[in-house]
């Protein structure tokens, strides 16, 4: 091959284990580098997550690592220069650490809430988050609060755990696979492998969606519906199931709280609540096992789980007291009497008859298939089970329920047709990942009052937590916000991840409060991950009448020239995955699998480019300069050299054992879970393809909510606080907690005057559907579409656009629509169309498609860009041809009871409602631009990024010396 | 198929060169059995220079047509080295084989060299012997050239014997046409310059002919693949939602002219008027008026209406590689 | 006879690509294949060599619509139609392993081979003027420094959906052979008789048939619950509570 370069090639060839950030799904890979090139990126075969396969983006780990994107130098931002112009100096890191330094100390010794810290899709929110709390500021969030918080919070409020990093379907043994909504993006790769198993194994995959792609696709029945109703769908399931008597009774009463007697006497104020035979000081955050059963045999209440009773779990029964209680599941059987199949069909626009036959075969396959493993364990309540029964029916969901503002109702919907059809944490059904099932809800708390916000001082509890009732919100005397992005607020009280989609509004707008300075890590604040994003990169910009901008220093840390950095006062260049030091930690979120913890970490393969510094190791100098107390020592000495010694020495507390990795603990690495620091643990883990997988005794790997040994296991390793059962809220006391301080049947806090009908509606302990809060304000004859997205697999959790590779499959975007969409607006198949919400519009072009339900749009996420970001050409066709529905989607609900600036999020949780817009479509002028629109003026190439190759010739060991 | 300059000048140009060849050789021979007036050797070898200047214009084209014209110094002797399955191997043999025996053909006029070969005890018989072998020549390298597409049974609209015969016609109605000129230029007999120029006028008829009946056949060809035979789904209604690629590929570039259907109709007339009308009409009046500078025009327009003969020839052939490659 | 090939199977393919970006990053640094060019890789219409792409088709009518994810390469195919036409020698179809190669050294670039190939499998570098076409590999599958699990094209290794089979169609006992007998394996455009060797297994459909007498059981949870409005006036918890 004379002329071809690679005649030379040969070089130096070393093999180099680390772990993938191309997504947020972790996988192991295996880095061959020629020439200290990267040559091939495979999956490593030995590692327990992608069992040595590997994705697209994987793959294309060399054009990120390669990329004229690449941000090279810490930049400040040119006197004189507008924010979003992207003009930028280079300086020296010395500098813009005492820049940091000088700005964040007074702010600390002053008002630390006036420093705010989102992150976005990163990976080390247990580092992030202690640095915030350590600093003392409440403002502190990662991208939770606008990817998938509502599946979160849904069933970790149901069932003690939640899908992906917590748990997922368990596709090697199920029978019945339903996916509802788009899961794709989170878990890919395994999700892949255990799909394609599933289906190979004669397994029955039913996808429920708007539009069929991704795993749609290989589904053998797909069932459209309208976005934002599948809480109807999943109503109308319990509906049937509970109708026909499909549910698993035995589950049930033993393991949720189905047969829990709830007291219905209006007048008292433990309305709603469930009747305890004795009301001891709760400590902690578990569920006392002091509640009652109706039991059938003696005809009166008695203690739950008393052995050898059979409780009822329908009726209505009184106390000798005269209270009158039912059975939770009697309050939910009644619930769902409305919900029948014809009532979900108008709503889901799914025939009643699939409904139908969807419960059906649900319940049956529960029913008929049950799996019976012969391994032995032993429950909370001293049973000994001689075998682990499973129901081989399992459901995968993720941002299709979550984002909508009635996702949190949806979701629990979700987990309470898991938990009666019996399948949590049972073989076939749903099965949790270490550190989870946690208690509901799991124990750590935010603080609870402003003043526990303090100068020079570390924040009094954790920036983010799991409210359990009113006393725990983060609220001032009047009930208002500590935080700025309104979290842990009466607006929204379950807002366990933040709100980061609110916070630059709230900033700019002062609204609770001014703060001084905004660090955003990699999140594009001012593009695909803000709503609204013309007019947030407006507010990025805007100066108060002293010509000051209102947020008035903005720090942007990141890898590449994103579209945030431009509006950055100061740009702090981060190293890409292959040059840094991370930790997928149990303290944070891990990669578990269903037998046992696993953690993992990376260990760079290439020295870092220029003077790109991990983030990590710049949130150690910023906290060792500020003598943040986990980060110095007593007399104020810094005690982390970098973050590899910080990751190996630090513990939760001194002499805890408990340190952010779980393998090699010890001083010789012989100790796993806890255990002294052991200085060659980073060793340890590169010796063993950088995972540590600890994999449980099988009696401790199902029915772990209840299960003793796993209980006391998971204890003893500090994974959870008690051993105690952590039973299904098919009934959810902590929501009722809330609707009775709204209907000021408390004594504790109560909800502002203009909050209580929302706290009241909202926080219903039984699961119910109402149409999304967008929908029920706007004019849906104006506006008769719903407009969803979703990213491509190629693309799932990245920002690649600017990777040469991928960008060839994903150039720019289209608008899909059903070709009835377009006979109605009168356009054409590939025609450019306006796609108008009542907040903005875009230009787009249009495709029909069959695989979409006709009463929705959508398109691919994140294509899009703007002219020059990502140091693209501004001829790019991600500027040119690619949109953002960002632009139509706004972040706040018009002016209505609840308040004129309410986010347009779940009211429970502040989940951001992305697929809650309403949309039109119509034929742009034939005199129009044949160019997306917005359009905004191109970013220049910031000062030390790679040069944007014309053409390239990629070849490993010759690369960059050819250019 | 899109079609590349490169080979649009290629085929055209050595069709007239052959073309040329073979009514200067009709002529001579003609000339010898007394049927016409003889002409002199350095009209046989003026006119065969030109014929040879013609077949290295189309070498010259074809040297584009390589991925780097280095490989024309490098590599194309490899071309020659398939002969037994490849018909492009087979022509690459041809071409310089009939360059060779025109320019031989050329030079045994210019230096008269003379042996009584057949014992007619003519003038003539050496050169005419080499001709010979010329005539064989120039019908190999239609026929390679031809059978370069016409062996792609893939492309349905080139898979025929029409697209041997049309190559043959049409080159050798041009080059019939080029000799009309410079006959006429030469100031020959006037029995000679309507020799070539009746050739030249039924051939091009004959070529109307055969060319119309391609035509007519590629108008109702039946794609024997499908879109449900391209990814083996039997379903009616199959449409294809993405390619893989956005930005293009040489899949998308190679196999389409890129232009809509209304501009290849509009080719299609062109090159039938260009090619055929015009050139008949403008020789008849150059004959019958003894103008060579109209004959020259016919020429010039037959020439010109055969590239974009050539290019709806390329643009028409539709590859079921398209199948895949429908929508971005 | 050996001949290799890629049995691909659409069953479970999701169309993630990942055999696209894997083909392109092995093939791209490989002595046998590479460097793939990309023109204008960050500007306006970016566009690459690359030997596989991945295609998506709608087949019916909403709601009886089926998403079909098509991954393409070259099919290897038997009587390769683009093998005879190549006029150097350049386009081969090795005797050892059926694998359908170009040699770089000999071609001109006169992409007359991808002119006789229906499939579309074949593409011309742009920079190194030559075809170019998947390879299977081949500086993979027979590399005795691989771990012998790894000696696989790397589109086979990345497949998470391991929709990607290897082997040899000419072993009647072949993973890949079993694959094409058992469900149904089939060639793609068969009416040329180029018989690739390249095969795709078809999407299979698993129903549930549900009887009306399922639905109605014996052991009903709801007969558990024969519904007694019934109040406890007589007993309390103080009753029996210690």
């Amino acid at each position: 091959m004379s002329e071809s370069p690679n005649k030379a090639a040969g070089g130096r060839v070393e093999v180099k284990n680390t772990t993938c950030y191309m997504c947020a799904c972790r996988c192991g890979i295996r880095v061959t580098l020629r020439d200290g090139e990267v040559r091939y990126i495979q999956g490593n075969p030995d590692h327990p997550l992608n069992k040595g396969v590997i994705c697209a983006k994987g793959s294309s780990g060399i054009m990120k690592q390669y990329s004229p994107a690449r941000l090279t130098q810490p930049l400040k931002r040119k006197a004189g220069a507008e924010r979003g112009a992207g003009e930028f100096e280079p300086i020296s890191w010395e500098e813009a650490f005492s820049t940091i330094e000088e700005r964040l100390a007074h702010i600390r010794a002053t008002d630390p809430k006036k420093f705010a810290l989102f992150t976005g899709r990163d990976q080390m929110q247990a580092l992030t988050g202690l640095f915030a709390k350590q600093f003392g500021t409440p403002n502190y969030a990662a991208h939770g609060g606008f990817c998938s918080v509502n599946m979160a919070a849904g069933m970790i409020y149901t069932i003690g755990g939640s899908f992906w990093e917590f748990g997922g379907p368990d596709l090697e043994r199920a029978k019945l696979f339903v996916m509802i909504g788009t899961a794709e993006d989170h878990h890919s790769n395994p999700m892949k492998i255990e799909l394609a198993k599933f289906k190979r194994n004669g397994g029955r995959f039913i996808s429920i969606n708007p539009v069929r792609t991704g795993y749609s696709a290989i589904a053998d029945e797909w069932v459209p519906i309208k976005p934002g109703t599948d809480g109807a769908l999943l109503l109308a399931l319990i509906h049937e199931i509970i109708k026909q008597g499909l549910y698993d009774r035995d589950f049930i009463t033993q393991y949720s709280n189905a047969a829990e007697l709830v007291n219905l006497n209006p007048n008292d104020p433990e309305y709603g609540m469930f009747v305890r035979f004795e009301v001891p000081p709760e400590e902690g955050c578990f569920d006392p096992q002091n509640k009652l059963w109706w039991d059938r045999e003696l005809n009166k209440p008695i203690s739950t789980h008393t052995p050898g009773a059979d409780p009822r779990l329908l009726g209505e029964f009184k106390l000798s007291d005269g209270t009158p209680v039912k059975p939770s599941f009697q309050l939910l059987k009644e619930r769902v009497e409305q919900y029948t199949p014809e009532w979900a069909a108008d709503i889901t626009g799914i025939p009643a008859a699939t409904i139908r036959r969807l419960a059906h075969e649900m319940g049956i396959t529960a029913r008929d298939e049950k799996i019976e493993l012969p391994i032995a364990w032993t429950d909370v309540w001293e049973n000994e089970h001689k075998s682990v029964t499973g129901n081989p029916v399992a459901f995968h969901a993720m941002r299709g329920l979550a984002a909508h503002s009635n996702g949190f109702q949806t979701i629990r919907a979700l987990g309470i047709l898991m938990t009666i059809l019996g399948t949590i944490d049972r073989p076939g059904g749903f099965r949790h990942k270490a550190p989870f099932p946690r208690p509901i809800p799991p124990c750590p708390k935010t603080p609870t009052k402003p003043e526990d916000v303090q100068p020079n001082t570390p924040l009094n509890g954790m920036p983010l937590g799991w409210p359990a009732d009113p006393d725990d919100l983060f609220v001032d005397d009047k009930g208002g916000p500590v935080r700025l992005d309104k979290g842990f607020s009466w607006e929204y009280p379950l807002s366990v991840h933040g709100l980061m989609h609110n916070a630059i509004t709230n900033a700019w707008r002062g609204d609770p409060y001014k703060i001084d300075t905004l660090l955003i890590f990699m999140a594009n604040m001012s593009w695909n991950s803000t709503m609204n994003a013309e007019q947030v990169r407006k507010m990025l910009n805007d100066k108060d009448e002293n010509g000051e901008y209102k947020i008035p220093f903005l720090i942007v840390a990141d890898a590449f020239q994103s579209e945030m950095v431009a509006f950055a006062d100061l740009v702090l260049p981060d190293t890409t995955y292959l040059e840094r030091h991370d930790v997928m930690s149990m303290l944070d979120r891990p990669i578990s699998e269903f037998d046992g913890p696993v953690d993992s970490v990376r260990i760079p393969v290439l020295p870092p480019t220029g003077q790109c510094k991990p983030f990590q190791e710049v949130l150690i100098e910023v906290g060792s300069r500020l003598k943040l107390p986990a980060f110095t020592d007593a007399n104020g000495k810094r005690k982390y050299r970098d973050y590899p010694d910080f990751i190996t020495n630090f513990e939760t507390a001194p002499g805890s054992g408990i340190g952010f990795l779980a393998g090699w603990r010890g001083k010789g690495g012989e100790k796993h879970m806890r255990g002294e620091p052991n200085p060659n643990q980073w060793k340890m883990y590169e010796k063993n393809n950088c995972v540590f997988h600890y994999e449980m005794p099988k009696s401790y790997q199902y029915m772990r909510n209840w299960n003793q040994g796993y209980l006391q296991w998971a204890q003893s390793n500090a994974m959870t606080r008690y051993a105690e059962p952590i039973n299904c809220h098919i009934y959810s006391e902590v929501l009722q907690k809330f609707r009775l301080a709204a209907q000021g049947k408390t004594n504790g806090r109560q909800p502002p005057e203009h909050l209580r009908k929302r706290v009241e509606t909202f926080f219903d302990p039984l699961p119910f559907f109402y149409e999304p809060l967008e929908s029920q304000l706007s004019d849906k004859h104006k506006y008769p579409l719903n407009a969803v997205t979703q990213r491509p697999m190629a693309m799932y959790h990245s920002w690649d656009s600017q990777n040469a590779w991928l960008r060839q499959i994903h150039t720019y975007n289209h608008l899909y629509v059903h070709p009835s969409v377009g006979a109605a607006g009168c356009f054409d198949d590939g025609d450019w169309v306006w796609v108008e919400s009542q907040w903005g519009k875009v230009r787009c072009i249009c495709k029909y498609s069959e695989a979409v339900e006709p009463g929705t749009v959508w398109t691919w996420n994140a294509i899009g860009k703007a002219a020059g970001a990502w140091n693209l050409d501004p001829m790019a066709n991600e500027s040119k041809q690619g949109f953002l529905l960002n632009h139509v989607i706004s972040e706040e609900l018009p002016p209505h009871d609840a308040g004129d600036h309410v986010s347009n999020s779940d009211p429970v949780t502040g989940q951001a409602a992305w697929y809650d817009v309403r949309v039109r479509v119509y034929k742009a002028g034939a005199d129009e631009a044949k160019e997306t629109f917005p359009q905004f003026d191109p970013m220049p190439s910031a000062p030390g990024t790679p040069p944007r190759r014309p053409w390239q010739n990629y070849f490993a060991g010759k690369f960059q010396k050819k250019g | 198929m899109h079609p590349a300059f490169s080979v649009i000048f290629l085929t055209t140009l050595i069709g007239v060169g052959q073309g040329l060849f073979l009514a200067l050789f009709s002529a001579q021979a003609y000339g010898m059995a007394k049927l016409l007036p003889a002409q002199s050797g350095s009209f046989f070898a003026n006119g065969s220079f030109l014929a040879l200047l013609f077949l290295l214009g189309g070498l010259f084209a074809a040297v584009f047509h390589l991925g780097k014209p280095s490989y024309m110094f490098t590599r194309a002797w490899r071309g020659m080295t398939q002969w037994r399955t490849s018909w492009l191997s087979r022509e690459l043999i041809a071409m310089p084989a009939m360059m060779g025996l025109t320019f031989l053909y050329a030079v045994f006029h210019w230096f008269g060299w003379e042996v009584d070969l057949f014992g007619w005890h003519v003038s003539g018989q050496l050169s005419l012997a080499v001709g010979i072998f010329g005539v064989l020549g120039a019908i190999a390298l239609f026929v390679c050239t031809a059978m370069i597409y016409a062996a792609v049974k893939f492309l349905q609209e080139w898979s025929s014997p029409l697209t041997v015969v049309n190559y043959f016609v049409l080159g050798t109605a041009s080059g019939f046409t080029c000799a009309t000129v410079y006959a006429s230029y030469q100031g020959v007999e006037p029995e000679l310059v309507h020799f070539f120029g009746g050739w030249a006028i039924a051939l091009t008829v004959l070529g109307l002919i055969t060319r119309s009946f391609s035509l007519l056949r590629n108008a109702r060809i039946k794609y024997k693949s499908t879109v449900q035979t391209a990814i083996g789904v039997r379903h009616t209604q199959v449409q294809q939602k993405a390619m893989g690629m956005m930005g293009g590929s040489y899949n998308t570039r190679e196999y389409s002219h890129g232009k809509t259907g209304a501009f290849l109709k509009s080719v299609k007339w062109i090159f039938l008027v260009l090619v055929f009308v015009i050139p008949v009409i403008l020789l008849a009046l150059g004959l019958s008026a003894d103008h060579t500078a109209l004959l020259l025009l016919a020429f010039m327009t037959q020439y010109v209406g055969l590239l974009f003969e050539r290019w709806f020839f390329f643009a028409q052939a539709n590859h079921p590689q398209n199948l895949y490659y429908q929508t971005i | 006879m050996t001949q290799l090939a890629l049995v691909i199977d659409l069953n479970v393919c999701v169309g993630c690509h990942a055999c696209v970006t894997s083909c392109k990053q092995w093939n791209t640094s490989s002595e046998k294949a590479g460097p793939l060019f990309d023109d204008r890789p960050y500007g306006e219409d970016p566009t690459g060599t690359f030997f596989n792409r991945v295609q998506t088709y709608e087949i019916g009518c909403f709601p009886n619509t089926e998403t079909l994810h098509f991954p393409k390469s070259c099919l290897h195919c038997e009587d390769a139609p683009c093998v005879p036409v190549c006029p150097t020698g350049a386009s081969h179809k090795r005797a050892e392993d059926g694998i359908v190669l170009v040699d770089y050294d000999k071609c001109i670039g006169c992409k007359y081979c991808s002119w006789a190939c229906p499939y579309g499998a074949r593409e011309f570098d742009e920079y190194q003027k030559v075809m170019k076409k998947c390879t299977l590999c081949v500086d993979r599958i027979y590399d005795e420094k691989l771990p012998e699990s790894e000696r696989k094209p790397a589109c086979v290794l990345a497949c998470p959906t391991s929709a990607r089979l290897f082997g040899d169609v000419h072993d009647p006992e072949s993973q890949v052979s079993v694959a094409i007998r058992e469900q149904g394996g089939y060639q793609l455009m068969p009416e040329w008789g180029t018989k690739p060797a390249n095969h795709y297994l078809p999407r299979r459909k698993t129903r549930m048939h549900i009887h009306e007498d399922e639905l109605v059981r014996t052991d009903n949870p709801l007969k558990k619950e024969d519904i007694r409005h019934g109040t406890s006036d007589d007993v309390t918890l103080d009753d029996w509570l210690m």
